[in-house]
């Protein structure tokens, strides 16, 4: 083939419209269906089903209408082995547009410190392309339960943390303001933040859709980004993986089961009073100190 | 790209996969649908991969596919409620470098075979039914509707590797309901078991190395059905299966029916400190030859377990289905080669294959054999019954002679049948349907 005398113009792409938001969200076991080995009362990770912890799904639902409404992309992005592509993938078919997986040796044993430095230089990389309005992230997940990764990177980008987010009140694009509410000890909190910031969503604040056809499709085709270490920024190996970890898990196991067993019992006559006199009596029985401290009187 | 396909394969089961496979292999743009989390995740068997079936398919399948031992040993039972009397076959040239037959977990296994269809290059979309087929005015099939939002997806061919249900099929009118006496209903349990137990309870010497049990008798409470109990490395898969006709006839609950084979004393040591991993139920196609529907039609073709392909009589049914997967990929790979649409008329090619194949050979050798035991319940009760009354007076030493046993024995023979002319009957019945 002869060189093309003009070459080829790529065509002007439209300018970027909308919220760019980002999901961070993780491969996590189905803790339903994780066994214990009978013998050696290790958790059997091998054949246990990999879920997107769902805790992100009520972020990822929330994030997906917020584009809906104001338009904009939703990028998805994640840290783990090669195989939480899978998850990045079904986050694409449930509707996400562009999906960044961040999968280096050197995050492997990564706590939630290191965790959240990888995700929020990521972040960074990702914002210079164009900045980022939203990050989301789920409660927790249900693997380490420890609902630090959000905060963590909430702090690393310098951004207002809206944790533990239960609805979004209004957002205005203009204004780069958010009102949201927020569960907090004893009631409702209303906060009103400028963007960008993070937002932590609570469990059961909306129902993820159904990916379209088109969707899962595309989610099919669609190429994943695969970032390493260094595509994604991460210059500082000593804040990775387990260097970067100050925590360590020194041990996992199942604890034995409680040696109580629920017991019926058949009492005769069926008054409820009747039935609470014989029931008291029964655990009085059981517990005598019970019944000393139960009976004795009011100071 | 557009919506439009080659084709679209409807299930992601054996036969589903080894067509997706061969089309994509073959540079076809291939969509396929299935309704489970992920593949597998819905599919049922016992589980014996033969591995002759996949070799034509993927060669080196071994190198990565989830296996779990190979069978060394075959062993027949026939049960009475107390007894069995069995025969075995083991040798150690089925420990050979590509073994014929393995244990799998199907679960573990058509995880792996999916990856390949899609490594292959076709395009998978899960957690997705296929509701309908759509037509055009000439009454062809032209795609599929799902149950999602956005609208029908387009191909050339529709294939439906669906299943035994063949529920896409009845609803497009393309076939009848499934009969109840066409199906057997089996349930199957996971139990496991540690890896050194499974070796030493079955005397195997490696952890590759399997049995596998097959059981006629009082395991299917005089319904018409059998048992098996696979070894796998750290588990026992052990289950029961019966016409759903007589299940719904007899009101046994499959669940006591596995129960009641576990506890048999032949069994039970076998399962001795097991733990239940996974319960599961299936049917399964078993009507043969002259229970197939239409195979083809214009746009579209069925495959595997939809088709009614399983020989019941040799319990291998994942290969007609990885094998009827492959006949038809190769079919519409040629009717694209060659510029041709899928119709009725062109698919006699895929006919042609499937009738030239052991599918069809096999499934015409046994044609009589399902409507025979229907019929002949004895097979199942009264012969294993009596064969293994007649193997205990035969071993036990109890100062009756000899002669006076056998004479006893052969009358017990005869009485269980009403006189000889049952027997010969029975016999001649059976070498008939088995031509």
């Amino acid at each position: 083939m002869d060189e093309p005398i003009i070459e080829a113009l790529e065509p002007p792409k439209p300018e970027p419209k909308g919220l760019n938001i980002v999901v961070c969200i993780k491969q996590v076991p189905d803790s339903a269906q994780i066994r214990v080995h009978p013998v050696t009362n290790t958790i059997m990770r091998q054949g246990v089903p990999t879920i997107i912890n769902p805790y992100d799904l009520f972020a990822l639902e929330e994030a997906l209408r917020l584009r809906d409404q104001y338009d904009g992309q939703v990028t998805v992005l994640s840290m783990g082995p090669p195989m939480a592509e899978d998850a990045l993938r079904r986050a694409l078919g449930l509707g996400a547009d562009r999906a960044v997986l961040i999968t280096d040796r050197r995050f492997a044993g990564s706590d939630t410190l290191a965790t959240s430095f990888a995700l929020a230089t990521a972040l960074g990389k990702i914002a210079e392309e164009r900045p980022i309005d939203i990050v989301f992230t789920g409660k927790q997940t249900i693997d380490g339960d420890t609902a630090q990764v959000g905060p963590g990177i909430a702090r690393r980008m310098g951004l207002n943390q809206l944790t533990y987010v239960s609805a979004i009140d209004s957002l205005d694009l203009g204004q780069k303001a958010i009102v949201v509410r927020r569960r907090s000890e004893g009631g409702v909190q209303v906060l009103r933040s400028r963007l960008p910031c993070l937002i932590t969503m609570l469990e059961d604040t909306n129902t993820i859709r159904r990916g379209s056809i088109q969707d899962l499709l595309r989610a099919a085709r669609a190429p994943v980004a695969i970032w390493s270490a260094e595509d994604a920024g991460v210059a500082d190996p000593m804040k990775c993986g387990l260097r970067g970890s100050p925590t360590v898990v020194k041990r996992v196991f199942a604890p034995s089961p409680r040696a109580e067993k629920a017991e019926m019992v058949t009492i005769e006559g069926k008054a409820p009073a009747q039935i609470g006199d014989a029931l008291i009596d029964l655990l009085f029985a059981r517990d005598p100190k019970l019944e000393a401290v139960m009976t004795a009187p009011r100071p | 790209m557009s919506d439009h396909f080659d084709a679209i394969v409807v299930g992601a089961g054996p036969s589903g996969n080894a067509c997706a496979y061969v089309m994509a292999k073959a540079g076809l743009n291939v969509l396929q649908i299935d309704r489970g989390e992920y593949p597998g995740s819905k599919n049922v068997q016992g589980a014996i991969l033969y591995a002759d079936a996949l070799e034509r398919i993927i060669p080196d399948f071994r190198d990565d596919a989830p296996l779990e031992r190979h069978v060394i040993e075959q062993r027949f039972w026939m049960l009475s409620e107390k007894s069995h009397t069995g025969a075995q076959y083991r040798s150690d040239e089925f420990n050979e470098e590509r073994p014929n037959r393995y244990t799998i977990l199907r679960a573990q296994f058509d995880k792996w075979f999916s990856r390949q269809v899609r490594a292959a290059g076709a395009v998978l979309i899960t957690e997705t039914t296929v509701k309908d087929l759509i037509k055009d005015d000439a009454g062809r099939v032209i795609g599929v509707i799902t149950d999602r939002e956005g609208g029908p997806i387009y191909a050339n061919a529709v294939v439906l590797a669906e299943g035994v249900n063949g529920i896409v099929g009845q609803r497009a009118k393309l076939r009848p309901e499934i009969k109840a006496n066409h199906v057997a209903l089996a349930v199957k349990e996971t139990l496991f078991l540690p890896e050194e137990t499974v070796r030493e309870r079955f005397n195997l010497a490696g952890e590759e190395d399997g049995v596998v049990i097959e059981v006629l008798g009082s395991v299917s409470s005089g319904m018409v059905g059998t048992g098996f109990l696979y070894t796998n490395k750290e588990s026992i898969s052990i289950g029961v299966g019966c016409l759903l006709s007589d299940f719904a006839e007899t009101k046994i609950a499959p669940y006591a029916l596995l129960d009641k084979f576990k506890q048999h004393p032949s069994v039970a040591p076998l399962l001795k400190g097991a733990e239940m991993k996974e319960y599961v139920a299936h049917l399964i196609p078993e009507g043969g030859y002259d229970a197939i529907p239409r195979l083809t039609g214009d746009g579209w073709l069925i495959v595997g377990d939809a088709g009614q392909f399983v020989n019941a009589v040799h319990r291998e049914g994942s290969n007609l289905a990885m094998t009827s997967g492959r006949l038809a990929a190769e079919t519409l790979i040629q009717l694209r080669a060659e510029g041709k649409p899928v119709t009725e008329a062109t698919l006699k090619l895929y006919r042609d294959k499937l009738a030239d194949s052991f599918v069809m050979k096999d499934l015409k050798k046994y044609r009589k054999v399902p409507r025979l035991l229907e019929g002949n319940r004895q097979f199942f009760t009264t012969y294993p019954a009596v064969v293994n009354k007649a193997m205990q007076m035969f071993l036990r030493v109890d100062g009756v002679d000899k002669a006076s046993k056998e004479a006893a024995m052969m009358r017990g023979v005869a009485k269980a049948r009403g006189g000889w002319w049952g027997v010969v009957t029975d016999i001649f019945k059976m070498a008939r349907a088995w031509r």
